[in-house]
């Protein structure tokens, strides 16, 4: 502990809970309640129902829930192998190569998420890679945004890596191959696995590039809340909201649960 | 098929950076070959190019008779142990030690025999099904070397094996390794290390290295009782570096006659006389040196003394089993030692 006296710690906690519940806790807590209202007039909401929750976990909700859930599925999935690849590739090249790499990466958390929609837009949305219109070019897009971080969580545990691993797996006469798939890739499953949460829960949450791309059949989730919420469903919304958030979590805790197994073994 | 190493002029470089200078050296079949020396000596180096870890910028290497300068680490047939173990962490110990039988697509019904017998030898058979971690820093160097063992290696390759270790435990794997190359007399060892024991202890022949180069090679009696150069004389056991100059029927240092054999150096010439601290005796004798004490160090079964002798005050080391009274600082006392003890090391030699 940094702060040894008694008032010091008090004091350091009433100032964790003072700036930490109004920045993070309360609004995620205004959602929560207003999920369960029907008005919101006064200080409190009034009307306290689970009807909105009825309309959020069937018929269009339920749709853009399983949209929501495949699309963040396959983004990540292809993220964690593009990701890890290239970070793997640019492991072996030399300083510039790496460098150039890795800014090549970046790109797509530097750029809005905006112009990266746009440019997928733009650029498929004619022949021969005709892709506007599909659910392919929300994947292609979401997958694109979140190879970056794959990209850079893994290439940071790359550098980890101790390289006495890999040239003691060498000497015992194991070809690259093996050594990437018996030593590496298990030794670097943590990263990989904290990779694939981090990808997924950006992708559930993605809006700003899925609102200039998706097709009328393919709605994420985060789209439903937004059209919802601008159409004046308050309150539906909020239901909707609680409901991604809720999935994400659990998502997120399940993948969480395989890493701590990961790493202790 | 014979299986020993050989550097033909090796040379590495990390950029204008020399680490290693045309080394030429050879380890015979089944030879325990010592590469000795301080850190950033070039010694660690020679290991990763026979390992395949490190491109020469010229020269050569064999195993045996095949050139494997140009083949990646996984076609040389080699064994590691390195200081750190590297045992891979996600592997229990019995599949750590199948690792290079199955990466080597080695018949499969074999395999489980020869991880035993590799287990057995290295005393690790009943810690098969446990995790790296759950082992002490010694069962895991010892699971490295069954790793290593496993798959019948004609090279073995040790890169500070005992280093991270307690120096209980070093002597007692010492032995172990003595042992080993008793039962695996046809594998070729390259041992590296900075510790002088282990190198005396366990080796055939010991090459000595300094500064990126070979300086010396030898039996480790003739390395430590011939030494040719003060940095042998020095890193290969202690040594008292006398400068001399040579006499007609011995050599004079700081005005002191003292007989020993000249081997015909030159007479006039300036030399070095090497004499080991635990051959100077206390008290009159042959060869007497006159000094005071300048400081004791009492080593449990020894005595070290440092005596500032004669005009020009040389500090002389001298062990001698433990006194009975702790000498004072400041006394004048006389050192002796025979002429058979004392080595005349090459007019002009530098270094050390």
């Amino acid at each position: 502990m940094l702060v040894h006296s008694r008032t010091g710690k008090w004091a350091t906690w009433v100032v964790f809970f003072l700036l930490f519940l109004p920045l993070f806790a309360l609004p995620l807590l205004v959602i929560l309640t207003a999920s369960f209202s029907t008005h919101w007039s006064g200080a409190f909401p009034s009307g306290p129902t689970v009807e909105n929750y009825g309309a959020a976990v069937r018929g269009e909700s339920l749709q853009a829930l399983t949209t929501s859930l495949v699309t963040a599925l396959a983004a990540s999935v292809l993220a964690l192998t593009f990701g890890s690849w290239a970070a793997l590739a640019a492991a072996a090249l030399k300083k510039g190569g790496k460098r150039a790499l890795d800014a090549l990466f970046m790109l797509p958390v530097a750029v809005p998420s905006v112009v990266v929609g746009l440019a997928v837009l733009v650029a498929f949305s004619q022949p021969p890679f005709l892709l506007n219109g599909t659910r392919w070019i929300v994947i292609l897009a979401h997958t694109i945004l979140v190879t970056a971080f794959a990209y850079q969580s893994v290439s940071a545990a790359i550098v980890r890596l101790d390289p006495m691993y890999e040239q003691a797996a060498a000497s015992l006469g194991a070809r690259p191959s093996y050594v990437l798939w018996r030593v590496k890739l298990p030794l670097l499953l943590p990263s990989l696995n904290a990779a694939a949460g981090l990808c997924f829960a950006l992708s559930m949450g993605e809006l700003s590039a899925t609102m200039m791309l998706y097709p009328p059949d393919w709605m994420p989730l985060p789209v439903q809340i937004f059209t919802a919420t601008d159409r004046g469903s308050l309150f539906a919304g909020s239901a909707v909201a609680v409901v991604l958030m809720g999935t994400t979590l659990l998502v997120l805790l399940a993948v969480s649960r395989i890493r701590t197994k990961a790493s202790f073994r | 098929m014979s299986s020993g190493i050989r550097f033909e002029s090796v040379s590495v470089a990390y950029g204008k950076n020399v680490v290693l200078d045309s080394l030429d050296l050879t380890v015979e079949p089944g030879e325990v070959m010592a590469l000795l020396g301080p850190s950033g000596s070039g010694k660690t180096t020679a290991l990763r190019a026979v390992a395949g870890f490190v491109k020469p910028a010229s020269g050569r290497v064999f195993i045996g008779e095949r050139d494997v300068t140009a083949l990646p680490p996984y076609r040389r047939g080699i064994g590691m142990v390195v200081q750190q173990y590297a045992l891979f962490p996600h592997l229990r110990v019995e599949d750590n030690v199948a690792f290079g039988l199955k990466a080597q697509k080695v018949d499969k019904a074999e395999i489980p025999a020869r991880v035993a017998e590799a287990l057995e030898m290295t005393g690790m058979a009943s810690y098969a099904k446990r995790y790296p971690r759950e082992l002490s820093g010694g069962q895991q160097q010892r699971v490295a070397i069954a790793r290593a063992l496993a798959i019948r290696p004609n090279v073995l390759l040790l890169d500070e094996p005992l280093s991270a270790l307690d120096a209980q435990l070093r002597s007692g794997m010492l032995a172990e390794l003595a042992r080993l190359h008793r039962e695996l007399p046809d594998v070729s060892i390259l041992y590296v290390t900075h510790d002088q024991v282990e190198a005396l202890t366990l080796a055939d022949r010991i090459a000595v290295m300094d500064k990126a180069r070979l300086q010396d090679c030898g039996t480790p009696q003739e390395l430590y009782r011939r030494p040719r150069t003060e940095f042998t004389a020095s890193f290969v056991g202690n040594a008292n570096l006398l400068p001399v100059q040579v006499g007609a029927a011995g050599v004079r240092f700081d005005g002191v006659e003292l007989s020993v054999d000249t081997q015909g150096a030159a007479e006039g010439a300036s030399a070095t006389l090497c004499v080991r601290p635990h051959l100077v005796g206390l008290g009159e004798g042959p060869n007497a040196l006159r000094g005071t004490i300048s400081e004791v160090q009492w080593r449990g079964s020894t005595h070290r003394l440092y005596v500032e002798v004669g005009e020009g005050r040389h500090r002389v080391k001298a062990d001698v089993r433990e006194l009975r009274e702790t000498p004072v600082l400041g006394e004048d006392v006389v050192l002796h030692f025979a002429a058979e003890d004392a080595v005349l090391l090459g007019a002009g030699v530098s270094g050390g």
